[in-house]
Parts: structure tokens; C-alpha cells; sequence
């Protein structure tokens, strides 16, 4: 059996993020298993613009982001496998993998880092009924077949869900040469970002309808249309109020779900909101040595945070397999949440661990105005920051620093709060 | 006297905001609750612009792909969008190709060039 | 001119066409459809029943029971999935005893062996997430849960193996009587035959009538169902649960799949369509509302995927089998609803040698009634894994990462006899894309693979034949004109 110090599952952005981070941290011992052709994961079909704003200060595409990451892992030789597809982790951080050249192998791992990312939910999981004829696709699969396939998976579009991916499918297919008809979204709300909506269905006069789902899809082959109706405050749809859209194809971008079977078999704690891996202040697992970051933790908007935190786990990493695995005594204090936010990463924070800065995450349940965010530490206000919208398809942070946490050398309570401005 | 409704793409808060032009030119801008609303909302109304990604065919490649994928180096008129997709369609090139290379200069006669945006061998 | 020709690539006409395959004839089925198991037979509970639940002295009975006594010897045979994990009925109200007790007189009746109704003690002993309202059950050893794909396909195979032909795409539009034999007019040409076994499921009473004057009548009855995560089912139920059906109507069953999914349904809704294979928001809705009634804890958002298959319910609830009294050389087996998967191999076998009689059939000496599988490497050690690889090394790639299939068992089933060719006949012999994600990755990956082996181009590919196409275009193949804004 090899052994390697840190070995990082997915050589997405988290991934190659997190191991630049752990060699510059001292690692250099350091293993990437990327199931894929190539490094990059999902950014090598994102070809659309919008990607470093916040880590680069310029406006990349998907492929020339990961290209930045890629050419930091290979300018540091650090080791990486592709086509590598691994199938098993075990508690004591033994890996299975499986590749056509190895066969199937095992490596002993000091520190793990979970960078799985996500998969999209699809339509089985939300019972649409109807026909399941062939072009139904979710938006990534959509994605794939265009941009990297060089495949037009179809000509008249419907598209459920304003997920991020599906607006930016919506412009795709538009200039690729098909017309898309109609953008449906459960939620009275969208789960994409403002930009898209403007310039992915906008600029193209495509119509958004809010608080509308799918409820019959017809054509027993090939799709050949389908039904959308308006739906209640309960997401029931609304007798009376469908419309049919001929078509040929329904793409679906209604939700994305944190890829964490490995995780689950190897017994890694998941949260139920997230459905990614209850972390600490280090984005260290319930398993001592196993960290995680980027979408497989909690599924993000923007690159730039998933390679930020992932930075934060490979560092950690580092630090872990630098400390011979030994763990000091933890006080590990949960972050209580009101008002507003569904979860926190981290959930839980030990202040002596928290390092010089420490940014907290999370996403608000409904769309929500005229609110401020506050962190309390024990009953003092250490953090308030006025937030005139705040919306679930837009993440929220607050950077909580050293300075704050020596204040209170006997902190007991760690509470986030959403209040009227 | 000639009125246009936007949504400002400035952060979350999607601001509606109405600007009112005359002969071209912006009289007022109402509804941005910040600085930035307002600039974004004179420009989207005089010169939208707006960067096209696409992709195009590649041949010769050792790694098996059949695309590349391409965006116009800097801002072009949203005008010019279809112009641009239509300007590299049939175009297929040798690999292996790098970031940056020119698939199609000044596309679609924007001045602008349409570039590459990944490594394909 | 064939000796025999089998309308219908389901499951008892494919168990037909193997158990035919031991004599020498020449044999065809023909079906409309691009696969085998395309209709009825590939959306149901895929249960094996032990065979207490059909009135005794009925066709069901005989062949549910002859059937279900088939199912661990074929299974070792033909190499395709079956478990024997009992079955339980499960009462839940005190007045429903004496029906209960029915049932097991029944079943006695029927010749089911190991029956035996369990208190509620032990009843919770056998199955711990079974319902606290729960009072008592019908216990079926016998009971057991197959994969019906790979029961049909496994049939089929070793039926082409051989000798006997399948026609896919070839719908029978005609049945003729031509002096001594019969012509089937079909969508690609005629074809003669001494004799024609009506396999034709949903449309087994058009083909009846087309040359009987004594009609029958099928009607299509929906069953609606939901298919939930292998997460939930590691350890969740081991036996398949019925609910006694009590004056407030039938339950649904919860089942363990052979591969470790949990399935609940079916609903029964008689329609007219007889391809009408749609699921509705009331019948999910129903099925919802009534999953939790036997069992506790359910987790039934966790479902991957919803379906509905069509049983060919005949107007008596009845197997319509063997000769047509007005149509001499022309053999049914209609009407082959529940408990009809697991009595396909009794009526197979039954059928063939009624066949044999008439025809004076001789024994064919080159039968093999072995068959194995696709190839599973799960099945294997690391070290018969890390061999299987090195020799080839597609089984090292894997192309569905929900279920963990590899290119090399996709390879496998492009291959062998009957061969894959679309994205659902990979599905079926392989699993890849029955998992979580629903094929959303292994799609693009699967069809690259199958335009390779066949030679075709990607847009040739299809989900399931016809005119299911995956792809339609290129980019940019158009001007764009339609559609600017």
C-alpha cells in the first residue's frame, strides 16, 4: 500500500485549491484523484464568463480559472491521477481507488481532504409526473453535451428550475440556434443570481415565470411537450392556470445535492440542511484528519469561494499531518443561528483554533429586507452589518478575527442573528 | 421623451430602475438605491455591452476533444451578439490550441477578437 | 417458414422462446419494440410470489405456485438476480383476522409450503421497522424478489444461444390464417409460420380477436411507483410487505429490490391507453400517502425515481392459456397479469411442451441451458478485480458512478448475444444509470461508448429506440434567423 500525508478526493477548483494551499503550507506529499480526463472538474464546462472576479480581480471564463489552478499544482509537481475513480474510504483513511492502469488500490492517507463537489438533483427526485421520454436532461448534462460534446441536445427548449446552470443554459442554447421558451421556477423567487436572469433570459426576451412548475410531460419517444402551471404558497399546483409548451426538451436546474457517499461510508457526520459534512473552524470533519470544502461542504455561487475555503482546509490539512496527527484537547463551541440562517459552516468553532481570521458562512431560508446581520460572542455584539436584501441563492459570510476571540477568553456562546436593521 | 425599465444587476438587491431619455441622451434615472445603479443603468441604456462565449470545433487533437471554447477578448455591443455567433460559425481549428489564441479576429467586424479560452493539445 | 412464431419479447414469451430452445424447431419472436422486456414486463413490483394470494383451483394458482418452485434453480442456471426473502401480509386491525386466516387457508390450499401466521412479536423480530399499529402477518418464506430484466433478458439470451431468432422493430400488424399456416403481417415484410404463441401482453386480446370469434378484452391498469435511494435501503426492510386489504381498500407494498433500492407501489388505475405508461400527481400523491401505512420511518423523499408500468388485466382476472378453440396452431398466453412474472417460466415451459406435442418436436442435442450474466466485478475479490483490470482494462473505468458500473461491463452487454443498443438496453443489462443521478453523468459517457462500438455517429443513439433521439443538431448548425430576438 503507497502512502501519502494528505491525499484530496476531486480535482476540481476545492481540490486543486486545497492542495497548492498544503504544499505552500509545507505538505509537499500530497496526492490528487481526479476521476475525470483532465484537472478542473465542472469549471471545464462552465465556459461562460463571470468566474475570479473576487480571487483574480478580472473576469474569467470557467476553463481559464481552473487553467490558473492547474498550472499552481503542475508549477509545484504536485502528484495527481486522473481517470481515477475512487471507491471507498475507510475511517482509518485508507482509499480505494480504481483506474485502468492500477487496477484496484489502496492508499494510506495521514490527512484526507473531501473535494467531491456536487451532483444536480433530477427529475426523479421531484416526482414530475408524465412520460420520461428521451430529452429530459438537467442543465449540466445539457452543458457537457454542448460545450464539450459539441452535441445540441435539442431545439425547443423548457427549462424548470432558475437554477444558476439552467439560466446559463438558457443563453447557451439560445445562441447555439434554439429557441428557448419558457423558464419555470417553483419558488416565488430564483435561486440564480441577478446577473444571470438579466443576461441569460433578459437580453434574449426569454420569459421567467415565478411561483410555476412542470406538472405533466408528454411524448411517449422524444418529449413532445409539456405542461406548466402557476402553484400555491404550499408549492401545490393551482387548477386552472395550466398552459402547454410544445417542445422537444426539458432541461432541469432544480438544485444541486453535496456528493458525499465516500463521506457516508466512512462515517464522516452530515448535516441535514447542508447535506454536506458537519465541520469545525477548520473544516475538519467528524473524523479527526478528514477535512472538506467547496461543494461537497455546502453548495456555493461563486468559485472564488470555494477555492478561498478550500485554501483554508489545505492549510489545516497541512497543519494536522505537520502536528503528527496528535489533536490537542478541542472546546469546540457550536455557532447558534437566529432569524434567519438554515445552517452555518462552520457549525462549530474553537477559539483557539480559529486563527487569525475566520469566515462563517451560511444562506437565509426566504428572501428577506431591510435586515442586519450580528454576531454575538457571549452577549457582546462583535459583528453588525446592515444588509438591505439578503435572498437563499445568494450565500452570506461574517469574518470573525483574532482580536474579537481574546476579548472573551472564557467565551461559552457563539451566536449569529439576523435582525431589523 | 422616451422611458426604459431595468433590472440593476449590481448585487442582490435587483433594483428596478426607470431611466427617461430624450434624443439619446439620459434626463433621469430613478429607482437605484446606490452610486453604482445609477452608472449601470446610463450605460445599459446608451451601450450595453456584453462578452460572448461560445465554442468551436477543433481537429487534430491528441486527447480526443472536439471543442474548444472561445470569448471575445473585451466587452462587444449587445447588438452584436447574434453577429458574432454567426461570424464563427463553420470555423474549425488545428490543435493544439492555447489560451489567448485568435480563433477569428475583429469578429464580426466589432474590433474585437475572439480568443480562446482553453488549452486543448 | 417458421414452426413457431412468438408475438412478444416480454417476459413469458422470451421464457416461451428458452424453453422452446431445447427442441429443434424453428423458432422466431418478434417484437415491436427495439429490446426485450419493454412493456409490461420491465415496470412492476418484480416480485416472485409464494402463491397464497390467487384464488385456489385458478390458472394463477397453478402457475404462480409452479412458477415460484422454478425460480432458485433458473436463477443458478440463467445467472440473473433473485433472493428469497420471504414474504409478509400484514394485518393491522384486530376484525381483519378472519381474512387474514383466509389467506393462509388459501395458500395451503394452493400447496404453498412454510406458510405460517406470526404475532405481533415476532413480527417485529422478523422485520423491527414493520408498523406499531401492525397486529399480525402472513409469513411466506417462499416469497422472493427478482430483477425482471435480467430474468427476461437471461431468457432471451439463452434462447439466441440456442438457436432461436429475435426480430426487434417489427410490429405485427395482421394475423392471417393461409391454408396450413398462419402469415404475420408486420412492419418489416410477412412472415409464414405453422404456429403463433400470442405473447403480446397489453395487446394479447387484439391479436386473439383478430382470429377468434370468442373475444377477450384487456385493459390496461396502471400501477404507479416510486423507487427509493440504495442509501435507505441498507438495512431498512428485508422482506417484501404487503398490507391485507381491508374495507377501506388495498394498500401498497414496500419492497427490498435484489439491488438493495426500496420500491413502493403500485397504485391501479384501469385507463384506456394502452401505452398510457404516464404517472399522475394523484397517483404519486396516493402512493405517498399510503407508503407509511405498514412500515415505520420510511424515508420516502428519498426517491430517485417514479414510474408506471401496465399490467394486462383480462375482464376475469384469469391466465388465458394454450390453444385457441376456434383457431387451431394458434396458442395464447394472454392475460398475464400478477402473479404473472412469476409464473412466466411455468408458462413457458408448459407452452413449449404443448408445442412439442403438437409439432412432434425432437430434443435439440446441442441445448445448453446455461447462461451467464453480465459480468459483475463487484462480485469479485481486490485481487480477482485488480486481475480482471490488468487483462482488461476498461473494467477499470468507470462509467456510472452512482452504481459503480465500468466501461468494461457496458462492453459486456454491447457484446453478447442480443446486444445493447440504446441508453436503456444498457440500463437494463448493466444498471448504469438506475442510480441516484439518474443518468445524468453516465449519460454523454454511455452514448460516446455505444456510437464506438456500433459504428454510429452520437445522434444515431437512442434512449429506447424509435424516434427517442438524444441529440438533434450541432451547434451553430442553424442561422441563427428564427431565432433573434
Amino acid at each position: 500500500m503507497k502512502n501519502y500525508d494528505i491525499v484530496i478526493i476531486g480535482g476540481g477548483p476545492a481540490g486543486l485549491a486545497a492542495a497548492v494551499a498544503a504544499f505552500d503550507a509545507g505538505q509537499k506529499n500530497v496526492l490528487i484523484l481526479e476521476r475525470d480526463s483532465c484537472l478542473g472538474g465542472i469549471l471545464n464546462q462552465c465556459i461562460h464568463n463571470g468566474f475570479g472576479l473576487h480571487t483574480f480581480k478580472e473576469e474569467l471564463t470557467g476553463p481559464e480559472y481552473a487553467t490558473r489552478f492547474i498550472e499552481q499544482v503542475t508549477e509545484r509537481k504536485i502528484e495527481y491521477k486522473l481517470n481515477t475513480m475512487v471507491m471507498d474510504l475507510s475511517p482509518e483513511k485508507v482509499i480505494t481507488a480504481m483506474n485502468r492502469e492500477d487496477g484496484l488500490f489502496e492508499i494510506q492517507a495521514k490527512a484526507i481532504i473531501l473535494t467531491m463537489g456536487c451532483r444536480e438533483r433530477s427529475r426523479g427526485a421531484l416526482n414530475i409526473p408524465g412520460f420520461r421520454p428521451a430529452g429530459i436532461y438537467s442543465a449540466g448534462t445539457a452543458q457537457r453535451l454542448v460545450n464539450i460534446e459539441g452535441y445540441m441536445p435539442g431545439r425547443q427548449v423548457v427549462i424548470l428550475g432558475s437554477g444558476d446552470i439552467g439560466l446559463i443554459m438558457a443563453r447557451r442554447m439560445t445562441l447555439e440556434g434554439a429557441k428557448v421558451k419558457v423558464v419555470a421556477e417553483i419558488m416565488p423567487y430564483s435561486g440564480g443570481l441577478k446577473r444571470n436572469i438579466v443576461q441569460c433570459l433578459d437580453d434574449f426576451g426569454i420569459p421567467l415565470k415565478l411561483a410555476h412548475t412542470v406538472v405533466d410531460i408528454e411524448g411517449k419517444e422524444r418529449i413532445t411537450g409539456c405542461t406548466i402551471a402557476a402553484v400555491d404558497e404550499h408549492m401545490k399546483p393551482i387548477p386552472g392556470t395550466e398552459e402547454h409548451y410544445d417542445c422537444d426538451t426539458l432541461l432541469l436546474s432544480v438544485g444541486l445535492i453535496p456528493e458525499n457517499e465516500l463521506s457516508r461510508g466512512m462515517g464522516v457526520a452530515l448535516n441535514r440542511v447542508t447535506n454536506g459534512p458537519t465541520v469545525n473552524e477548520s473544516l475538519e470533519t467528524s473524523i479527526p484528519g478528514v477535512f472538506a470544502a467547496g461543494n461537497v461542504l455546502h453548495v456555493h455561487d461563486l468559485v472564488d469561494f470555494v477555492s478561498e475555503e478550500a485554501e483554508a482546509a489545505g492549510r489545516n490539512a497541512a497543519a494536522y499531518v505537520a502536528a503528527g496527527g496528535e489533536e490537542t484537547e478541542l472546546n469546540e463551541i457550536p455557532v447558534e443561528i437566529e432569524g434567519g440562517p438554515r445552517y452555518t459552516v462552520p457549525a462549530t468553532i474553537d477559539p483557539k483554533r480559529a486563527g487569525d481570521k475566520l469566515t462563517v458562512r451560511f444562506r437565509v431560508g426566504g428572501v428577506m429586507k431591510k435586515k442586519s446581520v450580528n454576531v454575538y460572542l457571549d452577549d457582546e455584539r462583535v459583528v453588525h452589518r446592515k444588509r438591505p436584501v439578503m435572498a437563499p441563492g445568494e450565500m452570506e459570510e461574517v469574518l470573525l478575527t483574532r482580536a474579537m476571540f481574546d476579548k472573551h477568553p472564557d467565551l461559552k456562546s457563539i451566536k449569529i442573528k439576523v435582525e431589523e436593521e | 421623451m422616451e422611458k426604459r425599465n431595468l433590472t440593476c444587476i449590481g448585487c442582490p438587491l435587483g433594483c428596478q430602475i426607470e431611466v427617461t431619455m430624450e434624443d439619446g441622451n439620459v434626463m433621469k434615472v430613478l429607482g437605484n438605491t446606490c452610486a453604482r445603479g445609477d452608472a449601470y443603468a446610463r450605460k445599459e441604456v446608451t451601450n450595453p455591452t456584453r462578452i460572448v462565449t461560445s465554442s468551436v470545433r477543433v481537429f487534430g487533437s491528441k486527447t480526443g476533444a472536439v471543442t474548444v471554447s472561445c470569448k471575445t477578448k473585451s466587452d462587444i455591443p449587445k447588438s452584436k451578439i447574434f453577429d458574432c455567433i454567426r461570424d464563427i460559425t463553420g470555423i474549425s481549428v488545428p490543435c493544439p490550441v492555447r489560451i489567448g489564441d485568435v480563433i477569428k479576429a475583429d469578429v464580426a467586424g466589432t474590433g474585437v477578437d475572439m480568443v480562446a479560452t482553453k488549452d486543448v493539445d | 417458414m417458421y414452426d413457431i412464431v412468438v408475438i412478444g419479447a416480454g417476459a413469458v414469451g422470451c421464457c416461451v422462446a428458452r424453453f422452446l430452445s431445447r427442441y429443434k424447431a424453428d423458432v422466431c419472436v418478434v417484437e415491436k419494440a427495439e429490446d426485450v422486456c419493454c412493456g409490461t414486463s420491465k415496470a412492476n413490483s418484480a416480485i416472485v410470489h409464494a402463491g397464497f394470494d390467487a384464488t385456489h383451483g385458478s390458472l394463477m394458482a397453478k402457475y404462480n405456485l409452479e412458477g415460484n418452485l422454478m425460480f432458485p434453480g433458473l436463477a443458478k442456471e440463467l445467472d440473473f438476480d433473485f433472493i428469497q426473502n420471504g414474504s409478509l401480509v400484514v394485518c393491522m386491525h384486530e376484525e381483519d383476522m378472519p381474512n387474514l386466516q383466509k389467506l393462509y387457508e388459501n395458500g395451503v390450499a394452493n400447496g404453498v409450503k412454510e406458510l405460517e401466521i406470526v404475532d405481533q412479536k415476532r413480527l417485529r423480530e422478523l422485520e423491527p421497522n414493520i408498523s406499531d399499529n401492525a397486529v399480525a402477518a402472513l409469513w411466506a418464506p417462499t416469497g422472493g424478489i427478482v430483477c425482471p430484466f435480467n430474468l427476461t433478458i437471461a431468457m432471451a439470451e439463452n434462447a439466441n444461444t440456442n438457436g432461436v431468432e429475435f426480430r426487434f422493430n417489427t410490429e405485427v400488424t395482421a394475423v392471417v390464417k393461409n391454408g396450413d399456416h398462419w402469415t404475420l403481417q408486420t412492419k418489416n415484410g410477412a412472415i409464414d409460420t405453422k404456429y403463433v404463441v400470442n405473447c403480446a401482453g397489453l395487446y394479447s386480446d387484439m391479436f386473439h380477436n383478430m382470429v377468434s370469434a370468442k373475444k377477450i378484452h384487456i385493459t390496461p391498469r396502471r400501477g404507479d411507483y416510486c423507487l427509493l435511494d440504495r442509501a435507505v435501503g441498507e438495512g431498512y426492510l428485508t422482506h417484501t410487505i404487503f398490507q391485507l386489504p381491508t374495507r377501506l381498500g388495498k394498500g401498497v407494498l414496500v419492497s427490498p429490490t435484489v439491488h438493495g433500492n426500496i420500491i413502493v407501489g403500485p397504485t391501479a388505475i384501469d385507463i384506456e391507453d394502452k401505452e398510457g405508461t404516464n404517472t399522475t400527481a394523484e397517483g404519486i400523491n396516493d402512493l405517498i400517502a399510503k407508503a407509511g401505512n405498514t412500515v415505520k420511518n420510511l424515508p420516502i423523499r428519498q426517491v430517485i425515481t417514479s414510474f408506471a408500468g401496465l399490467r394486462a388485466h383480462e375482464d376475469h382476472h384469469e391466465f388465458i392459456l394454450g390453444e385457441v378453440e376456434d383457431a387451431p396452431q394458434f396458442i395464447d398466453c394472454a392475460g398475464v397479469e400478477s402473479p404473472g412474472l412469476t409464473s412466466s417460466p411455468a408458462i413457458g415451459k408448459m407452452t413449449a411442451e404443448l408445442l412439442r406435442d403438437k409439432l412432434g418436436l425432437e430434443e435439440n442435442p446441442d441445448y445448453n441451458g446455461t447462461r451467464k450474466g453480465v459480468l459483475n466485478p463487484k462480485k469479485l475479490s481486490k485481487e480477482e478485480r485488480t486481475e480482471l483490470i490488468r487483462k482488461n482494462p476498461a473494467y477499470g473505468r468507470i462509467i456510472c458512478r452512482c452504481e459503480s458500473i465500468s466501461e468494461g461491463e457496458i462492453l459486456d452487454a454491447i457484446h453478447r448475444p442480443l446486444g445493447a443498443k440504446s441508453l436503456d438496453s444498457v440500463k437494463r443489462r448493466t444498471r448504469a444509470g438506475m442510480g441516484r443521478c439518474q443518468a445524468g453523468f453516465c449519460s454523454p459517457r454511455t452514448m460516446e461508448i455505444l456510437a464506438r462500438e456500433w459504428g454510429v455517429d452520437q445522434s444515431e443513439i437512442t434512449k429506447c429506440g424509435g424516434d427517442s433521439k438524444l441529440i438533434l443538431g450541432i451547434p451553430k448548425d442553424r442561422a441563427h434567423k428564427e431565432v433573434q430576438p
